[in-house]
């Protein structure tokens, strides 16, 4: 272990360091597929089951058991290779990765090595410049399949991480699960738009396995995760760079700020004459910072061999056509079309697409509310939500429907936009739909001109010289006593409404 | 191995330390020579000539056997933790984990 190195050095300024350094991005994200069924047995797969009860010999690695892959995992897998536009290999095999970690049971995880399922494959990616939309292919290395591990809770110490834990308690219901790894090539030439490469690859990413429906790729309960490798060089034609891989980046958001950090802290490094140290970084939501996991300077040795439990998958070329032939329209195409039926334009389609809101905005709007309704809330006030919580808008506690539901109170008069965000507000601390929200705060609009009027004879009463000076002819002066009477009525009074009664009680 | 075919002693420590085993001076110099005996067995059969014989992986000439997408019932907690050294609040409970973070 090496201490010393956790210490957050100090960070280049950003543009200095893209002015100095090139930095070239390798992205290596884990999809967990949605399979009903884990990859190598029959326990179930559902996300937050009660602990350790989605377990069965063969998870659990006991002896004697056995694996048999799970055919819908290696067509889920073949059908995401074909969306990549990769080779599908004609026969390749499982191997063996030997590790001691509690999180696989088994001692050895099973993984592919040297034979990938799907090879070189790309994805164009959007990304937003301040001079418009510019499209950056990413080459696809490999997408190969293997099995999730289970997850450790470390108990005891500081901090509750790992280092000075007095010991580990481990949940297997994850062991398992089909997960299959998509490695790009080096991404080279985004210069300082590498951060924001690195968020719109996964965003894009995202997209397309939502569209293929083969995981819900939701960052936040870990089903898609993120490991960014940063490395800079001088100039564009020098070889690569010595690289850092950063883990636990468990957001889009993150995405961005942990290669915009491992640019800066690099850069730090390289400006003083240091030098990079090759080794898994761990990145902190809550610092915006990374700190060194183990160095790679003793390469890990895994020992892979052919898993010799399975025998090679071998896919049939017919077979593979099939899944071609039925693919669905490209997500980028699904995307054009929904900015074609909701009269977007590219920079308003892009930043839905950047706040990972194009499928939160589409249900919202197949959920009954109008387009401009469904994006003025994601990107308004439930944008400002998440960003406090610090995580994505998908990861926020309220549905689509709920928004829907939110848009059509305040249209029919219910609620208006003080109000609503008062609704989103409970939505989001669990208070319940937002019907059940309106009624326990008792939020509605005061829509009963008795109430009303009341409330204007109050204020104006409070206010003789202001109430003077609107009989005098002085309209202007009526705002004064509408906000008296919106304060009174905690805003639940329809400011129009008040405003003509108060006129009406001045005349 | 080293080019003479015999296993070193940094190879013996570098497996012990792979295999989590603890190991001795005295058993590093004992175990060399011991592990030295297998690799020269198995080392015969590159005497074979196996240019015509395809590398192989399983013993069977098999390809693509799965099984289809069901759920069956696994064990319960109880039932999983009940071979467990140790256990808590539901979870394998194991030693703490040391060089590594996770």
């Amino acid at each position: 272990m090496t201490v010393g190195a956790s210490v957050t050095p100090e960070l280049a300024d950003y543009d200095e360091a893209v002015a100095s350094y090139d930095p070239v991005l390798g992205l290596e994200v884990h999809v967990e597929l949605g399979t009903l069924s884990k990859m190598f047995c029959g326990c179930a797969t559902a996300f937050g089951a009660e602990l350790n009860t989605q377990v069965c010999p063969t998870c659990l690695g006991l002896p004697g058991s056995l694996p048999v892959l799970n055919q819908q995992a290696v067509e889920s897998t073949i059908r995401v290779g074909l969306a990549l536009g990769c080779d599908i290999a004609a026969w390749c095999r499982f191997a063996r990765k030997n590790y001691f970690y509690p999180d696989m049971p088994k001692n050895f995880q099973i993984s592919q090595y040297d034979e990938p399922l799907c090879t070189d494959g790309h994805l164009d990616v959007d990304v937003l410049t301040p001079a418009g939309t510019t499209t950056v292919r990413v080459e696809i290395e490999r997408v190969h399949m293997e099995e999730d591990t289970g997850k450790s809770l470390h108990v005891g110490g500081a901090t509750g991480r790992i280092h000075g834990a007095d010991y580990s308690l481990v949940d297997y219901n994850r062991a398992g699960i089909p997960l299959i790894e998509i490695v790009t090539k080096p991404i080279e030439g985004t210069g300082r738009l590498a951060p924001e490469l690195a968020r719109a690859y996964v965003t894009t990413l995202r997209e397309v396995m939502r569209n293929l429906d083969v995981s819900d790729v939701r960052m936040e309960q870990g089903s898609l995760r993120c490991d960014a490798n940063v490395s800079l060089r001088r100039s564009p034609s020098d070889p690569l760079g010595t690289r850092s891989e950063t883990k636990n980046v468990n957001s889009l958001r993150s995405v961005e700020r942990a290669v915009r950090h491992e640019i800066r802290r690099q850069a730090a490094l390289l400006d003083a004459g240091g030098r990079v140290v090759q080794e898994t970084r761990h990145w902190h939501e809550d610092t915006g910072s990374t700190t060194s996991g183990r160095s790679k300077e003793q390469a890990e040795d895994y020992r892979y061999f052919p898993e010799p439990d399975l025998v090679p998958v071998a896919p049939v070329a017919d077979w593979v056509e099939r899944l071609r032939s039925e693919l669905p329209a490209p997500a980028s195409v699904r995307r054009r079309e929904l900015q074609a039926r909701w009269g977007m334009s590219d920079p308003e389609m892009q930043t839905l697409v950047n706040a990972g809101a194009v499928d939160l905005v589409g249900d919202t709007v197949g959920a009954g509310a109008a387009v401009d309704a469904a994006r003025k809330w994601w990107l308004g006030e439930l944008a400002r939500h998440a960003n406090e919580r610090g995580t994505d808008l998908s990861a926020l506690p309220i549905t689509p429907a709920q928004v829907a539901r939110l848009v059509q109170l305040v249209e029919d008069g219910t609620l208006n936009d003080q109000l609503a965000r008062q609704v989103i507000e409970g939505v989001l601390a669990g208070e319940g739909e937002p019907d059940q929200v309106v009624e326990r705060r008792g939020l509605a609009v005061v829509s009963d001109d008795a109430a009303l009027t009341a409330a204007v004879d109050e204020a104006l009463a409070a206010d003789p010289e202001v109430a003077e000076k609107i009989r005098g002819g002085k309209v202007a002066a009526a705002g004064a006593i509408v906000g008296a009477v919106m304060r009174a009525t905690r805003g639940q009074a329809d400011a129009g409404r008040v405003r003509e009664l108060v006129l009406e009680r001045c005349t | 191995m080293s080019e003479s075919g015999s296993i070193t002693r940094d190879e013996v420590v570098h497996l012990a330390r792979l295999a989590r085993l603890a190991l001795d001076p005295d058993e590093v110099d004992r175990f060399g020579p011991q592990l030295d005996v297998i690799l020269h067995a198995v080392s015969r059969i590159q005497e074979l000539d196996t240019a015509d014989v395809p590398p192989t992986s399983h013993a069977l000439p098999l390809t693509n056997v799965t099984r289809s997408d069901e759920v069956r019932a696994g064990l319960t907690q109880e039932q999983a933790l009940s071979g467990a050294p140790a256990a808590e609040d539901g979870r394998f409970r194991v030693p703490r984990i040391l060089g590594e973070d996770a």
